[in-house]
C-alpha cells in the first residue's frame, strides 16, 4: 500500500437478509482514504453510508470484498445518535473509552478535560445529558470520539441535529483539531456545502446499493477554513456538480 | 444552594398541602372502615363471631403480645420471606444474566421458563412437602417456586430490552462482553430491576404464607390456619391484618431503597 494511503477498499461489498427479502447496502466500493485528509461522503437518504462506516469500525462484516488498513490504525467512531449514557455525568461520558479501553491514565483524562474546556463544557462536567441542549450534547458526543486519540475518525453526519450557527462554528473546529493535531477523517454528511467547505475530497455515492458515483478533489482558490471556503469563487462550481451528481428528483 | 422565588415557594406550598390532602383522606378512610365495624359489632347487626370487631381484635393482639407469641410468629414469618427474596434473586439475577450471554440457551430454555412460570404453584404444595419435609424448607422451596420463574423473565425481558445504540457505541470502543453487561445493561435497567425486585418481594411473600398454610408450624400463615381450626375468627382476622401492615412496610422500605439507588438528577 502507498505510504499516504490509511485505508483502503477492494470491492466492498455488504447485503443484508431477512427471511423474505436480500437489501443490497453496499457493492463493489474502493475507497482509499489518505493520510491527514478530511474526506467527505455524501449520497442519498438510505443507500448505505452508516453501513460502510460500521465496516470499517468492525462492527458489521462485510459480505465480501476487501480492507487493507495501516497496521495499528485506531479508529474513533461517532455514531449517528449521540447515545450518552444519561446515567452518567458529562465527564464520564466523555471518558467512556479510555475507561473500557482500559487507558484512564493522567494524561489522558487532562487531555480530554482540556478539550472540554475549549468546547466550553468544562463547567458542565458534572451535570448529566438530559440537562443539556442537543448542539452541547453532539459536542460531548464528539470529545468522547476524541479522547481516546484515535488516528482516523468516522463522523456520521455529526451536525445533522444542530442549528445552522452551531453547525458553522463546529465545522471551524473540527478542521482545527484535524488539522491541527494530524488526524484523518471520513465525514459523512447530507449537507453538501458542509462536505465541499470540510473535505478535501468529497465522494458522491449512487442510491442503494451504493457505488461511487464521482469523486472531487475540492481546489478552491485559496483554502482556509470552512466558513470562509464556502465565500471562495469556486465553492458554487462544486456545489452545482454535485448536486447535479445526486440526481435528486423532486 | 438555590433561593426560591415567591412564586417557587407558593408553587411547593401548594404541592405540599395537597399531598397532605391526600394522606389524611387515606387515614381517614381507615379510621371510618374501623368505626363502622366497630360501631356494627356493637349493635349486634354484624355476628362478631363470625365477622370479629376492632376492640376484640386488640384484644386478640395484647393476647399474643402476652403470652409472648406474636413477635416470634412475626419474625418467623419475615426471615423466611427475607430468605427466600435473597436466594430467590441471586439465582435469578445469575440465571437470567446466563440467558443474556448466551442467545442459544435463552431460546433453549425460554419455553420452559414460560411454562413453568404460568403453572400453578400451590398444586406442587403436596409434593414439595413429601421431598423437603413438613419444615421450613418446604416453605422457602415453595415461596422460590412462587417467585423464581417471574423475576428471572423479567431481569432477562428488560437485560434484552435494552437501547441498541448504548451497545452499538460500545462495541465501537472495541468493548468486551463484560463491559457491556457492567457498563449499559445493569446501569441502564436498574429502574426495571428494581420494580422487578419488588414484585419478586410479594411473591416470595405470597409463597412464604402459602407454604405456612399447608406446613404449619409457626409463623403468620400458620397462625391463620391455626385460627380457622379452632374457630378463632379473631385470631385469624388479626393475623391476617398483621400481614396487610407487614407487607405494607416491605413494599415501604423498598421503595425507600430505589430512591435512594436511584438518585436525582
Ligand atoms: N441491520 C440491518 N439489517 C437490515 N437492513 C439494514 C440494516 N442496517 C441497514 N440496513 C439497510 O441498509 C440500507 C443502508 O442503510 P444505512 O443506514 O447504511 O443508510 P445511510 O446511507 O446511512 O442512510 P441515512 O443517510 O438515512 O443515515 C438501508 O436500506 C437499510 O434499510
Ligand atoms: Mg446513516
Amino acid at each position: 500500500m502507498e505510504d499516504n494511503v490509511l485505508l483502503k477498499t477492494i470491492n466492498l461489498s455488504k447485503n443484508y437478509y431477512n427471511d423474505k427479502t436480500e437489501i443490497k447496502a453496499i457493492e463493489n466500493l474502493n475507497i482509499h482514504v489518505l493520510n491527514n485528509e478530511i474526506l467527505a461522503i455524501v449520497g442519498p437518504s438510505g443507500c448505505g453510508k452508516s453501513t460502510f462506516l460500521s465496516i470499517l469500525a468492525n462492527l458489521e462484516k462485510q459480505t465480501n470484498g476487501k480492507i487493507i488498513m495501516k497496521k495499528n490504525l485506531s479508529i474513533g467512531y461517532m455514531l449517528q445518535s449521540d447515545s450518552l449514557f444519561p446515567w452518567l455525568t458529562i465527564l464520564d461520558n466523555v471518558l467512556l473509552g479510555l475507561d473500557i479501553k482500559k487507558m484512564k491514565t493522567g494524561n489522558n483524562i487532562e487531555y480530554t478535560i482540556n478539550l472540554l474546556k475549549k468546547y466550553g463544557l468544562y463547567e458542565f462536567r458534572d451535570q448529566y445529558p438530559d440537562n443539556l441542549s442537543g448542539g452541547m450534547r453532539q459536542r460531548v458526543a464528539l470529545i468522547r470520539t476524541l479522547a481516546t486519540n484515535p488516528d482516523l475518525l468516522l463522523l456520521d453526519e455529526p451536525y445533522s441535529a444542530l442549528d445552522y450557527q452551531t453547525r458553522l462554528s463546529l465545522s471551524n473546529d473540527l478542521q482545527e483539531i484535524i488539522k491541527n493535531e494530524g488526524k484523518t477523517a471520513i465525514l459523512i454528511t447530507h449537507d453538501l456545502a458542509e462536505a465541499i467547505s470540510l473535505g478535501d475530497r468529497v465522494i458522491v455515492l449512487s442510491k442503494r446499493p451504493c457505488t461511487i458515483k464521482s469523486i472531487y478533489n475540492i481546489n478552491l482558490n485559496n483554502k482556509t477554513n470552512p466558513i470562509d471556503n464556502r465565500k471562495d469563487p469556486k465553492f458554487n462550481y462544486y456545489y452545482d456538480k454535485i448536486w447535479r451528481d445526486l440526481d435528486v428528483h423532486i | 444552594m438555590s433561593i426560591y422565588s415567591n412564586e417557587h415557594k407558593e408553587y411547593l406550598k401548594k404541592k405540599r398541602r395537597k399531598t397532605i390532602f391526600v394522606h389524611m383522606t387515606q387515614i381517614f378512610i381507615i379510621l371510618f372502615f374501623f368505626i363502622i365495624w366497630e360501631y356494627l359489632a356493637n349493635k349486634g347487626i354484624i355476628n362478631t363471631f363470625l365477622y370479629s370487631s376492632p376492640s376484640l381484635i386488640i384484644k386478640t393482639i395484647i393476647n399474643l403480645i402476652k403470652q409472648n407469641n406474636l413477635f416470634s410468629h412475626l419474625f418467623i414469618t419475615i426471615s423466611e420471606v427475607m430468605i427466600s427474596f435473597i436466594i430467590s434473586c441471586i439465582i435469578a439475577l445469575f440465571i437470567s444474566t446466563i440467558l443474556w450471554w448466551n442467545e442459544f440457551i435463552s431460546r433453549v430454555f425460554n419455553p420452559f421458563l414460560s411454562n413453568l412460570n404460568s403453572l400453578p404453584k400451590v398444586a406442587l404444595g403436596p409434593l414439595i412437602i413429601i421431598w423437603a419435609g413438613a419444615s421450613i424448607k418446604s416453605i422457602i422451596l415453595m415461596s422460590l417456586m412462587i417467585s423464581i420463574f417471574v423475576t428471572i423473565i423479567n431481569f432477562h425481558q428488560s437485560f434484552i430490552g435494552t437501547d441498541k445504540n448504548y451497545i452499538t457505541l460500545l462495541k465501537s470502543m472495541n468493548a468486551k462482553k463484560k463491559d457491556i453487561f457492567f457498563k449499559v445493561i445493569i446501569p441502564s435497567n436498574k429502574e426495571n430491576i428494581i420494580s422487578t425486585l419488588k414484585i419478586n418481594l410479594s411473591m416470595n411473600f405470597i409463597g412464604v404464607i402459602m407454604g405456612e398454610l399447608l406446613v404449619s408450624k409457626k409463623g403468620l400463615g400458620y397462625l391463620i390456619m391455626y385460627g380457622s381450626q379452632v374457630f378463632n375468627i379473631n385470631l385469624v382476622i388479626t393475623a391476617i391484618l398483621i400481614l396487610g401492615l407487614l407487607s405494607f412496610i416491605l413494599y415501604y422500605i423498598i421503595t425507600i431503597i430505589n430512591k435512594l439507588i436511584v438518585k436525582k438528577r
